[in-house]
């Protein structure tokens, strides 16, 4: 079987959440002799094996464009590309964004005779709408002039060339929701991204969402009948190496630390209200809120109000390893996330042995046991459970060596059992 | 001739209400009282005084051929006694007949066994007095929290002059060994044990209302020709399982009220009768049994990792009794009450993480959401509980000496098991 598969990141060349999900359904497909052809904006050069081929949109020339145009137009309404949309960043920080990248997206260049190659940027930049326009152009050739037997694709950025291959090839089409309009924009959403999200899993065959929570999210917003949309949770790649001995911690201190963007999906200020809770109580605790995001300074300016900044701090952006020793010398790590489709960043506190507490607003918690969950609201309950750990010996040891057993028993293998058995509905 | 021994655990806890860290040093309560009397009056009107009034007329019919035996923990005898007297009158009249006999436990169905052998005696003596006052008999037999043995459980029951105890007959302890005979402890042969028969106990209490059992329905007669089969030699079936099977675990739909009235008929119909555990140590013992580790009826390892199986339940249980002699030294009766209270074993219960296939069974009546919740409030209450024990202690200058005692430590569970 052969899976042609769209999707806006995969590592090395971008690591994100969704890359490294894509990268471990890859893994897990090819282990169940599933051959994988990877279509994403922009690789350094065509990698790949007999299993699987990592292709660059911009390496294939598209010979009539003009034709996938008026088709694309037809399949797939309320396509503007002039709008300049940041997917997976809040307007705040689109200014930023702004700045760092190239200004202009290049059209793309005449090659042969009648063909034209697209260059891609491949980030999350200003011509982003372009890029995904033409992209879809790109998988248009490609699904014509490829053989395969089923269509997989990775959240909304590839969904107009999904859509595209699937009415040119007549090829099954599973969407992959990993995350939908609503977990990035709360209720403020970008009817143009909902549109081809919606649209997308309408013409799929089957919806796979990353948990029942976004399956919930798909059926009551996008009114995707529930029987077409089956829930595979995503898994986690195993550490190599051991996790670091705990380090650079002063004594009788707990610290219970916070990693992500600061960003209204991800709650941060419950994290601070229940900080504040706990340190009214107790003043043995600091808090750390590690990671940027638009609401950053609103934060800083929060903790400052509730008069916690002595022991609350902010380290912005962490790189690699310093992630790792900031989790090595934490107590407890906290995810208060007001909606997260799945959330991958527990499991990587749980490998490192940190008890941990997540909001029951999230997808990963459907599949946990050996973590605290509470309501991303509940604060009293958040503080309680932060006391609790950082009191009470019994309870971190449990939640430390559960968590870290039960990550171990999560594998992409097995979910991408799932999928495969999902393709084998559509293929004959 | 065959024996049939049926006993019934009575027992609730005092389920604590919901307890925040807020609350540490606020001096407040501890107990969900509305909580605990909404559950007690469903439990009591599915199943004990239905039940207790099924057994009345089973008593009248069938007289003094009929006999069973209850062990009613000191915490559910406080809950009757504050919100449903009329339960402890229904008591009252079963044992009028004479057809009853009350066994002894720990007042606060605790695991002080484990931990402390003067409060397991203290707790011992005051359930023995509570079921006198109330039922007008000294308890001769004595059954275990959750039918909890070691040897020195045998050993302190025994110089506290019981002649029977009531134990699991777990495959563990038994090997080749059928559990229908009786036996005695190795440590004091005067001490004789009976051994709950797992299998058909569990047939009635769990299996009953299964439909994926190959033996569903179970009727009284198929359960007779079981019994039937058993070896002419083997003298007595243990029949030991908690009260609520019938009409609360089992469901009055399920016919199980059926099953238990048409029972002692069918059951009399044949060479069998019935027996008390006291009067059951009166039979020929088959031997001495040792059992180094403590066993226990619950899920299926038979063991303590149930209550003490992890680090939440291990460190709750060692500062609960880390307490004791704060405690015996206070003043406070609420205090020694809320102690006494804070014991039973499901507090312990509701924290144990060993999901896969006893999760159905651990998720009954539990108030709440995971067992880390759980250890979380439990803890928090002890925190709060120690500073009001230090406040009356103060208050009265009554400190206790520096140094806790080092107590031994017990293993949960068999090693290599």
């Amino acid at each position: 079987m052969k899976v042609l598969m769209f999707g806006w990141e995969f590592p090395p060349h971008i690591s994100g959440g969704l890359g490294t999900a894509c990268q471990g359904i890859v893994k897990g497909l090819i282990h169940h002799d599933v051959n994988v052809v990877m279509v994403v904006p922009k690789a350094y050069g065509d990698e790949g094996t007999e299993r699987f081929r990592l292709l660059s949109a911009e390496n294939v020339p598209v010979s009539s464009s003009g034709f996938y145009a008026k088709k694309l137009k037809e399949k797939l309404r309320f396509f503007e590309i002039n709008s300049p949309v940041l997917p997976y960043i809040h307007p705040d920080e689109y200014e930023q964004y702004f700045k760092s990248l190239p200004s202009k997206t290049n059209p793309g260049s005449l090659g042969d005779p009648g063909t034209v190659s697209f260059r891609f940027s491949g980030q999350y930049g200003t011509g982003l709408m372009t890029e995904v326009w033409n992209y879809a152009l790109v998988a248009g050739e490609i699904a014509r002039t490829n053989d395969f037997d089923i269509i997989h694709a990775h959240d909304w950025l590839s969904f107009p060339a999904a859509i595209l291959a699937k009415s040119i090839s007549n090829k099954p089409l599973i969407v992959h929701m990993h995350s939908t309009e609503f977990d990035r924009a709360g209720e403020n959403v970008n009817h143009q991204i909902f549109e081809m999200e919606r649209q997308a899993m309408e013409s799929a065959d089957q919806v796979i969402a990353v948990s029942g929570f976004t399956k919930q999210i798909i059926v009551d917003k996008y009114h995707i009948h529930p029987s077409k949309v089956i829930p595979i949770h995503n898994a986690v790649e195993q550490l190599q190496e051991a996790p670091a001995v705990k380090t650079g911690k002063r004594s009788g201190e707990i610290i219970i630390s916070y990693l992500g963007r600061v960003t209204f999906q991800k709650g941060p200020e419950y994290f601070i209200e229940a900080a504040s809770k706990v340190l009214n109580k107790d003043n043995r605790f600091r808090f750390v809120m590690a990671g940027n995001g638009n609401l950053l300074n609103k934060m800083i300016e929060m903790t400052a109000r509730l008069r916690i900044s002595k022991r609350f701090h902010f380290t912005g952006f962490l790189k690699g390893d310093q992630v790792g020793r900031l989790l090595s010398m934490s107590d407890a790590y906290v995810m208060p996330s007001v909606s997260e489709p799945f959330g991958i960043s527990p499991l990587e506190a749980m490998q490192h042995r940190i008890p941990t507490i997540i909001s029951k607003q999230s997808g990963v918690q459907e599949i946990l046991r050996n973590v605290i969950k509470v309501d991303f609201w509940n604060t009293d309950a958040m503080a309680n459970a932060i006391y609790g750990i950082g009191s009470y010996t019994g309870i971190s040891n449990s939640l430390a060596n559960g968590g870290m057993a039960e990550v171990q028993s999560l594998s992409w293998n097995n979910q991408s059992k799932k999928m495969k058995n999902v393709y084998q509905q559509f293929v004959a | 001739m065959k024996n049939i021994c049926l006993y019934f655990q009575v027992h609730q806890p005092f389920r604590l209400r919901n307890f925040p860290f807020f609350d540490i040093g606020e001096n407040g309560d501890y107990f969900d009282e509305a909580a605990n009397i909404a559950l007690l009056k469903k439990v009591a009107l599915k199943c004990y005084l239905p039940t207790n009034k099924l057994l009345l007329d089973l008593f009248r019919k069938h007289g003094k051929d009929f006999r069973v035996s209850f062990s009613i923990s000191g915490t559910i005898l406080d809950q009757f006694e504050r919100y449903m007297p009329e339960v402890i009158e229904s008591f009252r009249k079963l044992a009028d007949t004479g057809n009853v006999e009350f066994l002894s436990e720990t007042y606060a169905h605790s695991l002080a066994a484990l931990k402390s052998k003067e409060e397991f005696i203290r707790q011992v003596n005051s359930h023995a007095e509570k079921i006198e006052t109330l039922f007008g008999q000294r308890p001769l037999a004595f059954r275990n929290t959750e039918l909890v043995y070691a040897d020195f459980i045998g050993e302190t029951v025994h110089e506290m002059g019981y002649k029977v105890m009531l134990t699991e007959g777990a495959d563990w302890v038994l090997g080749w060994k059928s559990p229908n005979h009786l036996y005695s402890s190795h440590v004091h042969p005067n001490l004789k044990l009976l051994l709950k028969n797992y299998r058909l106990s569990d047939d009635i209490a769990f299996r009953f209302s299964d439909r994926n059992w190959k033996e569903w329905p179970l009727t009284s007669d198929k359960f007779i020709n079981w019994l039937n089969a058993i070896p002419e030699e083997e003298e007595i079936v243990n029949l030991f399982m908690d009260y609520e099977t019938f009409g609360e675990h089992q469901w009055t739909e399920t016919g199980i009220f059926d099953f238990l009235e048409e029972f002692p008929d069918r059951v009399l119909r044949q060479n069998f009768e019935f027996i008390t555990p006291s009067e059951a140590a009166f039979l020929p013992d088959k031997g001495h049994l040792t059992i180094p580790y403590p066993v226990s009826w619950a899920d299926e390892e038979r063991d303590l990792t149930a209550w003490l199986g992890n680090d939440m339940q291990q460190d709750a249980f060692d500062t609960l009794y880390e307490l004791e002699d704060k405690v015996v030294n206070c003043q406070d009766v609420q205090l020694k009450k809320d102690w006494l209270y804070l014991q039973t074993s499901d507090h312990f219960y509701y924290m144990c993480t060993k999901h896969f296939s006893d999760g159905d069974v651990h998720k009954y009546f539990n108030p709440y959401e995971s067992p880390f919740d759980a250890f979380i409030n439990y803890m928090n209450v002890l925190a709060d509980f120690s500073l009001k024990l230090d406040r009356d202690l103060v208050h009265h200058k009554a400190f206790p000496p520096q140094s806790f005692k080092e107590r031994e430590k017990i293993p949960v569970s068999q090693p290599g098991i």
